[in-house]
């Protein structure tokens, strides 16, 4: 695995959306599987463009769970307010629990230039995981669509 | 013990309706009606419902399901008679769902919604009627009978309820319930807790704002029929033969051990068939049994079945679909979108999708046989078969 962030579709359970990402930091592994969340739902994610901005700062028990947090908070962005988002920056942090501050940018849905693909309802804790590997950290989850 | 609360994803269901002018269907009509529920049922991501009300109108849907919808006239009287539970699942309570599942659900009323949600074109075929008796009291006695069959449920606002509720859950277990967390899929509180009840009573919220949804749609079904054939629905003869909600938890009456118990009895990858002569079921199905409907691929059709008494021994639940056998991904590596298109309209299967990615995910091949599914629902004893039904046309979310 290369210690550069990416994110790739797995065959994992066969209704839903698997996918697994990988960085060299907590913060890139955090930022990859936003954007596979992105990717999933267009076609082609560098047609969103970074238009508007939102800030995102959650607090869980774990890594898990805050990582399943942040992706049904872009969900939720997306069904409430029309906006893909980009991860542009993240930080995460571990004390007795998780704490994630986030600047997120995108733009709002427009058919037209967003060739969109699939209407994630939401991400699942079937085979979540964030664990450390030998170069970095990796990521597993499950997106319900 | 008390019995788990689980969180079903969300609550969806599955609405078949009969229409009645099936002579002389050309694929030039197939075409333009397919265009025209297409253009007219919003699928896909981000699309907004075609019904608009507001935040609090809102509530009152999650209260108050199908009816709400055909007190607004969107649908008939009759319709109600032939849902689950009258459209309406006693007990839902706006104040237990949060405000950011409003906020996501507010605007959804009238969406199809995408992955394996759908609105088909079917037709009946004279081989495709397994009982000619169950079959003409379902509505389905026309020679060449066009069928619409379509699939969505509670879109986000369902998802963002059990969402909700498997954060608290899983905060609630160790601390609180003193659970063990095996499968944070599987999170649980005790029924009885003020977090159980609460869930069930947003549960019902979620299973409400369902049946509102099909509901609209089935009038807006309504509305395109009656434009393109220029008659009125009634004269069309556009009935609902059923509409019944998968993947739900419900208190119902069943007989344990000799006597009569309350049971929360969870339907999650399945759906209810309740035997002839149940109490909950409308007059006219009172000797048949409930409808029942077993969707299958986009290219291989679906079964329309009905409830039996052997299905006592699973709390009359039963399958309530194909099922998937490959993974979406592995879908689409095998075939694009498009290519799957010109293969399915070169058999005679007219298909319009919001997304070709999606569509490829959807292939026949990566769903089990359909007529093996409907087959061991009857061997099981869980249901028989009354027709099937074979798709001509196809609008995918």
């Amino acid at each position: 695995m290369s210690d550069e962030p990416g994110y790739e579709f797995v065959e994992g359970a066969t209704s839903d959306l698997a996918f697994v990402a990988h960085g060299p930091t907590l913060e890139a592994v955090f930022a990859a599987a936003a954007e596979a969340l992105l990717a999933a739902t267009v076609e082609v994610p560098d047609s969103v463009e970074r238009r508007e901005r939102r800030s995102v700062t959650l607090e869980e028990p774990d890594l898990e769970l805050l990582l399943l947090r942040f992706l049904n908070e872009l969900v939720y962005l997306r069904d409430a307010e029309d906006l893909l988002l980009h991860p542009d920056r993240i930080s995460v942090t571990q004390n007795s629990g998780a704490r994630l501050e986030s600047e997120l940018a995108g733009e709002r849905i427009d058919p037209g230039r967003h060739l969109l693909a699939t209407d994630v309802k939401a991400a699942t804790a079937h085979g979540l995981h964030v664990t450390p590997t030998s170069d970095g950290w990796t990521a597993a989850a499950t997106l319900d669509v | 013990m008390f019995p788990p609360v689980r969180c079903p994803p969300l609550v969806r269901g599955i609405r078949q309706r009969t229409t009645a002018p099936s002579a002389g269907w050309k694929e030039q009509r197939i075409r333009e009606l397919l265009d025209a529920l297409a253009a007219r049922v919003p699928a896909g991501v981000g699309r907004r419902g075609f019904v608009r009300i507001d935040r609090d109108e809102f509530r009152a849907v999650l209260t108050q399901g199908a009816r709400w919808a055909v007190q607004h006239s969107y649908g008939w009287p009759e319709d109600l008679r032939r849902t689950e539970a009258g459209g309406c699942f006693v007990g839902a309570r706006p104040e237990c769902v949060s405000e950011r599942a409003i906020e996501r659900g507010y605007r959804q009323i009238g969406t199809l919604g995408s992955g394996n949600h759908y609105l088909e074109i079917q037709v009946l075929h004279a081989d495709g009627i397994f009982d000619e008796d169950l079959a003409r009291a379902f509505g389905l006695d026309l020679p060449e009978q066009v069928v619409i069959m379509f699939h969505c449920g509670s879109r986000g606002f369902g998802h963002q309820v059990a969402s909700d509720y498997l954060h608290a859950f899983l905060r609630a277990m160790p601390s609180e319930f003193g659970l063990p967390i095996i499968d944070r899929e599987l999170a649980c509180a005790p029924f009885a807790s003020q977090e159980g009840r609460d869930y069930l009573a947003a549960m019902c919220c979620a299973a409400n704002m369902s049946f509102a949804n099909r509901q609209v749609i089935l009038h807006r079904i309504r509305e395109v029929f009656s434009e393109i054939f220029r008659r009125a629905p009634e004269q069309l003869g556009i009935r609902m033969v059923y509409d019944v909600a998968h993947n739900t938890a419900k208190l119902e009456q069943h007989e344990v051990g000799g006597s009569m118990r309350t049971l929360l009895v969870h339907r999650k990858g399945a759906t209810r068939a309740f035997p002839p002569g149940h109490p909950e079921l409308p007059e006219e199905y009172q000797e048949t049994g409930q409808p029942v409907i077993i969707g299958g691929s986009m290219e291989t059709g679906s079964y329309v079945l009905a409830g039996v008494p052997a299905g006592e021994a699973s709390f009359y639940g039963t399958a309530h679909g194909s099922g998937r056998t490959m993974s979406r991904t592995r879908a689409r590596k095998l075939v694009r979108g498009h290519e799957l298109r010109e293969r399915m309209e070169a058999r005679g299967i007219l298909v319009r999708s919001a997304s070709y990615r999606g569509l490829a995910e959807e292939a026949g091949f990566a769903y089990k046989s359909v007529d093996e599914v409907a087959e061991a629902t009857k061997l099981a004893g869980l249901s028989r078969r009354v027709a099937h039904l074979v798709p001509v046309a196809n609008v995918k979310g």
